[in-house]
């Protein structure tokens, strides 16, 4: 050793020298092969914070779950946070985090547990699926998978068994996996040209047809909003339209109103009037870009849309607009315009205050035009047929057409197209073809788990826009669920509470924390209404948005016109 | 432009701005509506998720939320009607059933206890959800989440203010969950620990470990942080005359935030190896037997002393030097540590006292070439803009920084200003935190900035994107540079720099077209033999495009120490006297003699690295050094520890027995920051004020008080009471603090200069319209390509660069002995790329040899990918492996800056 040697070494360190350094830097690390599936998976892929939805899918598409590793990986390549995606992936019921992917079950069966399906059967479904199954097959809950006209039904991946039952579930699952047909729409595109579909969108393109004319017949036509909230058509275009674009447009195909498939049906069958009337909507404000929003349930659907959308592509039809068919990921707050705008943008789906509203500053802060799809199908047919032609529709003081899901104990379940202002009885009658045998009619939700429970004596009132609100009810998106003799109505009560429990978003504490006391409560076998009636007016009160301040709807109606039934 | 509203608020009428909620009317009218999840603080929205705070505006359907909602005109307001109030109470009690039983370790005193009991709302009606289990895996805080109340202000402190995205909101709905990462305890999750979080809980769920169970704290004394050149203001907390927790401060650098240092690293001075009485030198030891000296137990080696025999041993020693050889003999290393009274005495003492201009600090390892540069081409060394303005910034450039680890609470507004839409450009070797922000990220090969700098400005010279009518109102020799520039085609210097030359001119387009576009550096620029030419680049750039002396624009050299420029404007430096005059100028010379009433030398003195040759060459053979750690913090340690040993007297002022310490003759215990009074300049010229929160422990005394009684046995008749007469004089003779007084400061807490008059808020952006030099005008000096002073060869292949840890400060002499820095970087590592434990065959965590030819070293290696293929980078703060035993003292001609950025050594497997 050289003179200088010693002075390598130095009076003994500082530090108490009882713990060890890391072997890595902080946290997780991305780890080389989990970096390399997904940078493989994300090759041709767009890119942008907005896309992580997109890419969560396309990790669980291939893999069957989502992986720690990969989650770790697709945030560094996406210059993310690890808790920003892990939030994302977390908060969306159909996304499955697991740490590795031999956690993850070979076959997910999940069994909808929405109100029409319980009511026929799937409680004892689900438990005679576990005893079948055993820990061979995960069997759990899905929300309402929009099929409440064969109920119950049951989910295997991307097939779905109606009307099911053990059996054909078991058929189901030994075929599992052979590729099935694409499906077809009912009207195909040359179907609906022939029948002069497009010719209002070709004319506002070609000027022969102005967007104040078209807004003015709206307007004239009296033709509301059928996403639930009913606002009016051309009032709504003209809101877009006073604020300086650029602007966009999101079209809310998120139907997850429990027992509601009334735009599933018209995607499935005549996608192309759905998507003429789109057009013309994002021509009217001169939308940058569409973005459609299609709820993961309907995986038969994307297929007919993605098909349906290249058409219109290829013919040239959306202009230079680009159209983006973005999947959900199974969140029923996607509903809310503004939580959907949030899930657009690659984020959890948490409800925006407002004011502002979406249609100035919504989607990437920019004018946003939001229809719901039923609305925007009726549009050329409106245009085309004119104004009075939808107006004449319509009955009771109620003018146009509604389209109603009917489902619950009737013998006919199904999607009605209806004169506006139909009453329950009516619907059931004309429509459903009566109670089931051995049913009478005891009550019904007007709309959906939200819009509250009537008593089959009220089944007279018109079901429209603002003739149900002084009940404490709402018609919504018009999911008729009809109720009999038969049911336990402090059960279909917790029922309607857990849905709102388990798809409140959590932001605010009044729906996060009130849902669950509700539920709570309600799964006393005495309820304590004095306290369930203040709560409810909290959450009414003082809930962000219309989940929470609707979510004791139901809850109210029973205590209100149903008091026998709680005694 | 602000618009005023007018509004009836519980039946009064009442004006607001339009940036106004309606729960900031009502607090301004003198209302508190219950608040739990809006913080009332800069940085953080109104959130508007708890709903504690509902108001009924008339004709609405349901209610609002004060804290979201702006009042319109005419609207009508009630915070008081039943159903708003009945709201609230209701959210209370909803939040109410979940918590821990009143009393529980955690809650005591939170601010929801608070709000309970504004709104009147105890206990619950409702039953609880199932507890969810404590996290108490991190050195600092605890998470006990069954008192969250899932109101995201922790969140927000991480995602939002700090931008550190460790936390999130997991799951949903009643099963929403705060969660570190994916869902992992806070300790092992990538939580860099600045407690945020901690500060922002409203309810005790996220605590620092220290306050559980508190009785609460008895005094709380506002001050500033001492961890670096950001200069957080902050709050101590104080219990039985102990720091028991730290609060971030609405100061104008930090508004209210703080890193893990400066929120969790002030129990180094209640650690129990502080110095606390006068420590001798032991008849017979020699110095260079150091190995066995433990800092716990130093009387293997020294021996107690009264503070009258340890200061009468040290002042001999040195005068005795001074008398029989010359003050030339002698040299002093202050500290840009302490304060500026403390810098200012010293160097004073030094230059009056001892007869010498050898005074020198650990600037000179620091930024001084970047000093050099900016003295010669725009006439003044300090920033011409608080890091701040990177909020009016376009563009960002970080060059040879990485702020997220040396100066974590600036880089937050960094990561703000890039949330906000700023594009950020980060130029380093090295990746970082800023990285995942970053728009470009350039990972150049180490070394070659001048290269990669003169490739831009080719860039920006070719396309004609300079700012020719500032450089024709504002500088001179541009020609001189654009005609340089013509060799350094970015496709020229690609295999140099490693950077493809589209992606050079990308940056340059966005740079030099950017609105407004701000630089900041750090060592990575200056330590290197070409640290000059670094900066002069730099400056170059930002004159060129007019990149300069407006909103959002400037030159940023992020100062490292806490005050570490004001030590250097008070002339802790040997060439000059404060405000950067010459000391070889006879006038300016001849003023500081009337001034001071003594002969000042005349020629300048010599620098740190200067000092050590000249010890080696027996040159001087006395140093005094205060709160210097040269033994670990020099280059080539090897040759600086031998010099140390060489010295005939060697006085050590500092709090422990530091590696420099270890050589001392005498060591004099001194005041920790919390201890004294002072101000420090923080590297955005901001003057602030430093208060004592705790007494000095056993004997050890303040070091304006050590320093005096040096200097009286000196000679000098000193006879300072209190910092605020040593601060007066220094306004007295400093223009650029002309308009400061210890008053002021004191009662402002915090004054940026240039300041001319008492009225004179201070100018935070200079050169607005002309430079401090003779002309007027800003000047380009061109750079040429040096290559790195020693390259790897076949021997040593590897590249070595240094630096720091975000929980270790300077030479670890106090970070180490804190608590939880320790806890979290407890031991040296060497952070390698995944590629090179491929070629060596070895796991991370497996221990190497790394040899230099001046230096070996065994360290436990740490994987690492930011770190690219072929280098190495060590923290210089551990003494088990310290990284300056490997560096190299080669120094950059201009600012006598070693290159410790850059050295080749050898790395092997361990048999």
């Amino acid at each position: 050793m050289g003179k200088s040697a010693s002075f390598q070494l130095s009076s003994k360190a500082p530090g108490l020298g009882k713990r060890k350094a890391k072997h890595y830097a902080k946290g997780r690390q991305p780890k080389a092969d989990a970096v390399a599936d997904v940078k493989a998976l994300l090759r041709n892929q767009l890119t942008g914070r907005d896309q992580l939805i997109e890419h969560l899918h396309l990790l669980q598409d291939h893999f069957g779950a989502l992986t720690h590793d990969h989650l770790v990986a697709l945030a560094q390549e996406m210059k993310l946070g690890l808790a920003e995606v892990y939030e994302v992936a977390t908060f969306y019921h159909n996304f499955n985090v697991v740490g590795n992917l031999t956690d993850v079950p070979e076959m997910t069966i999940k069994v909808c547990d929405s109100l029409t399906c319980e009511l026929t059967g799937s409680k004892a479904l689900r438990s005679e699926l576990h005893q079948i199954y055993g820990d061979k097959i995960k069997v759990t809950h899905g929300a309402c998978m929009g099929r409440c006209d064969k109920a119950p039904v049951v989910r295997l991946k991307n097939q779905y068994v109606e009307t099911a039952t053990t059996t054909k579930i078991k058929d189901a699952l030994a075929e599992e996996g052979t590729p099935q047909d694409p499906p077809q729409p009912t009207v195909s595109y040359s179907d609906y040209c022939t029948s002069g579909g497009f010719n209002v969108l070709k004319d506002l393109q070609a000027s022969a047809l102005t967007a104040e004319e078209i807004i003015e017949q709206l307007k004239t036509s009296g033709h509301r909003g059928l996403g639930g909230a009913g606002f009016p058509h051309g009032a709504k275009l003209e809101s877009v339209l006073s604020v300086p674009g650029p602007r966009y447009m999101a079209v809310n195909a998120d139907e997850s109103e429990p027992g509601t498939f009334k735009d599933r049906h018209y995607m499935n069958t005549n996608p192309y009037q759905f998507l003429e009337g789109m057009l013309i909507g994002a021509e009217i404000v001169k939308a940058e870009a569409i973005y459609i929003f299609l709820r993961d349930e309907y995986p038969d659907t994307a297929r007919i849309l993605s098909k349906a959308i290249e058409t219109v592509q290829g013919e040239g039809l959306n202009k230079e607009c680009p159209i983006f068919l973005r999947r959900g990921a199974g969140a029923y707050i996607c509903g809310e315009e503004s939580a959907m705008l949030e899930s657009l943008e690659g984020k959890r789906a948490l409800p925006r205050h407002k004011p502002p509203f979406p249609a100035h500053v919504g989607l990437f802060g920019r004018p946003t035009l939001i229809n719901n799809v039923e609305t925007l199908y009726w549009l050329p047919e409106i245009i085309a047929k004119g104004e009075n032609w939808y107006q004449q529709g319509g009955r009771h003081g109620s003018n146009g057409f509604r389209t109603f899901s009917l489902s619950g104990h009737v013998n006919k379940p199904g999607v009605y197209l209806t004169p506006a202002g139909i009453t329950a009885q009516e619907l059931i009658d004309e429509f459903g073809g009566g109670m089931k045998d051995g049913h009478s009619f005891k009550g019904y939700l007007p709309g959906g788990a939200s819009g509250g429970i009537l008593p089959a004596s009220m089944a007279d009132i018109p079901l429209d826009f603002g003739k149900l609100e002084h009940h404490g009810c709402f018609v919504g998106s018009a999911a008729v669920i009809v109720l009999s003799d038969k049911d336990d109505l402090k059960s279909v009560g917790r029922n309607l509470m857990r849905f709102f429990e388990d798809e409140s978003c959590g932001q605010c504490t009044p729906c996060r924390a009130g849902t669950e006391k509700a539920l709570a409560l309600m799964q006393q076998e005495n309820w304590d209404q004095d306290l369930l009636i203040e709560l409810s007016d909290c959450m009414r009160d003082a809930s962000i948005c219309g989940l929470g301040q609707a979510a004791p709807n139901g809850l109210l109606s029973l205590i209100k016109f149903f008091p026998e039934d709680l005694a | 432009m602000t618009d005023i509203v007018t509004f009836s608020l519980d039946g009064k009428s009442v004006t607001a701005r339009s940036d106004q909620s309606i729960w900031d009317v009502a607090k301004e009218k003198g209302t508190l509506i219950p608040h739990l999840c809006h913080a009332d603080k800069p940085g953080y929205e109104a959130d508007g998720n708890c709903r504690a705070c509902m108001v009924e505006i008339e004709g609405e359907r349901v209610l609002a939320a004060s804290c979201v909602r702006k009042p319109s005109e005419g609207m009508i307001v009630s915070t008081k009607s039943n159903r708003a109030s009945n709201a609230r109470k209701m959210v209370i009690e909803l939040l109410n059933a979940d918590q821990p039983k009143e009393g529980s370790a955690y809650t005591n005193g939170s601010h929801f206890l608070k709000m309970a009991d504004l709104t009147n709302t105890h206990g619950s009606r409702f039953s609880p959800r199932t507890t969810p289990e404590a996290d108490i895996s991190h050195p600092a805080m605890t998470v006990n989440l069954d008192a969250c109340i899932n109101c995201n202000l922790c969140v927000r402190a991480c995602r939002d203010v700090q931008v550190n995205d460790v936390i999130g909101m997991a799951n949903r709905g009643a099963h929403s969950k705060i969660v570190f990462d994916f869902d992992d305890p806070m300790g092992s999750s990538t939580c860099v620990a600045c407690g945020e979080c901690v500060q922002a809980c409203p309810t005790g769920a996220l605590l620092e470990k220290t306050m559980l169970d508190s009785p609460g704290t008895e005094k709380e004394i506002d001050s500033v942080c001492p961890f670096c050149g950001v200069g957080c203001q902050l709050t101590y907390k104080v219990r039985d005359e102990k720091i028991v927790a730290v609060e971030g401060r609405n100061g104008p650098a930090n508004e209210g935030r703080l890193c893990v240092k400066g929120r969790f690293g002030f129990d180094y001075i209640h650690n129990p190896e502080r110095l606390t009485k006068p420590l001798v030198r032991k008849e017979g030891v020699a110095k260079s037997d150091v190995s066995t000296l433990d800092p716990a137990n130093p009387f293997t080696h020294f021996r107690e002393a009264s503070w009258e025999e340890a200061l009468d041993i040290a002042a001999n020693g040195l005068k005795k030097i001074r008398d029989e050889k010359n003050g030339d003999a002698l040299a002093g290393f202050g500290s840009a540590k302490g304060s500026n009274e403390e810098a200012y005495l010293f160097q004073k003492l030094i230059r009056t006292g001892f007869g010498t201009n050898n005074v020198d600090h650990c600037t000179r390892l620091c930024h001084a070439s970047s000093v050099a540069a900016l003295l010669e081409t725009v006439g003044s060394g300090a920033v011409s803009a608080p890091f701040n303005e990177a909020a009016n910034s376009d563009v960002i450039l970080v060059i040879g920084a990485n702020p997220a680890v040396n100066h974590p609470v600036a880089a937050t507004f960094f990561k703000n200003a890039v949330k906000r839409g700023a594009k950020l450009i980060v130029i380093d070797p090295r990746g970082q935190p800023l990285s995942k922000l970053a728009t470009h990220e350039l990972r150049e090969k180490p070394g070659s900035d001048v290269a990669l700098l003169n490739s831009i400005m080719h860039v920006i010279v070719e396309e004609d994107l300079t700012d020719e009518d500032y450089i024709s109102r504002h500088t001179d020799d541009f020609v001189t540079l654009a005609d340089h520039l013509k060799d350094y085609d970015p496709i020229r210097m690609e295999e140099r720099t490693g950077i493809a030359a589209e992606e050079v001119r990308t940056v340059a387009r966005l740079f030099a077209t950017a609105k407004s576009a701000i630089i900041f550096w750090g060592m990575g620029i200056s330590q290197h033999v070409h640290g000059t030419d670094n900066s002069r680049c730099l400056i170059s750039l930002a004159l060129m495009t007019g990149q300069i002396g407006r909103p959002g624009t400037g030159l940023h050299p992020l100062r490292g120490q806490n005050n570490v420029q004001g030590a250097s404007d008070v002339a802790l430096i040997p060439m000059f006297l404060p405000d950067y005059q010459s000391v070889e100028d006879p006038a300016i010379r001849g003023k500081f003699e009337t001034f001071w009433g003594t002969k000042i030398p005349e020629k300048s003195g010599l620098t740190v690295v200067e000092i050590t040759e000249a010890i080696h060459k027996k040159e001087i053979t006395g140093m005094y050094i205060m709160g210097e750690n040269p033994a670990m913090s020099d280059p080539n340690v090897t040759h600086a520890r031998e010099a140390l040993s060489m010295l005939d007297t060697l006085v050590v002022q500092d709090l422990f027995i530091t590696e420099t310490a270890a050589y001392a003759d005498v060591v004099l215990p001194a005041s920790a920051w919390p201890e004294k009074d002072g101000t420090v300049t923080n590297t955005n010229r901001q003057v602030q004020m430093g208060r004592a929160a705790v007494p000095l422990p056993g004997d050890a005394r303040q070091d304006l008080w050590i320093i005096q009684e040096i200097a009286k046995r000196m000679g000098l008749n000193w006879n300072y009471t209190h910092p605020k007469e040593v601060f007066n004089e220094l306004t007295q003779i400093m223009n650029s603090i002309k308009g400061l007084s210890w008053d002021r400061v004191e009662k402002e807490d915090a004054v940026i200069y240039p300041c001319k008059s008492a009225e004179d808020p201070g100018q935070a952006i200079i050169f607005t319209d002309i430079f401090p030099t003779a002309s007027g005008r800003g000047k380009f000096v061109p750079a040429s390509l040096i290559s790195p002073d020693e390259t790897p060869d076949k021997d040593y292949p590897v590249i070595l660069t240094t630096g720091r840890l975000l929980e270790h400060w300077h030479t670890g002499s106090m970070t180490r002995r804190s608590h939880v820095l320790d806890a979290v970087e407890p031991e040296p590592t060497v952070q390698m790329p995944p590629s090179m434990f491929e070629e060596l065959g070895i796991n991370a965590g497996d221990k190497v040899a790394i040899s230099s030819r001046r230096g070996h070293l065994k360290i436990k290696t740490r994987m690492d990918s930011a770190v690219q293929s072929g280098m190495v980078f060590i923290p210089f703060c551990f003494t088990e492996a310290a990284a300056n035993l490997l560096t190299n003292d080669a120094l950059d001609p201009f600012g006598k800056i070693a290159e410790v950025k850059f050295c080749a050594v050898k790395v092997e497997k361990l048999a």
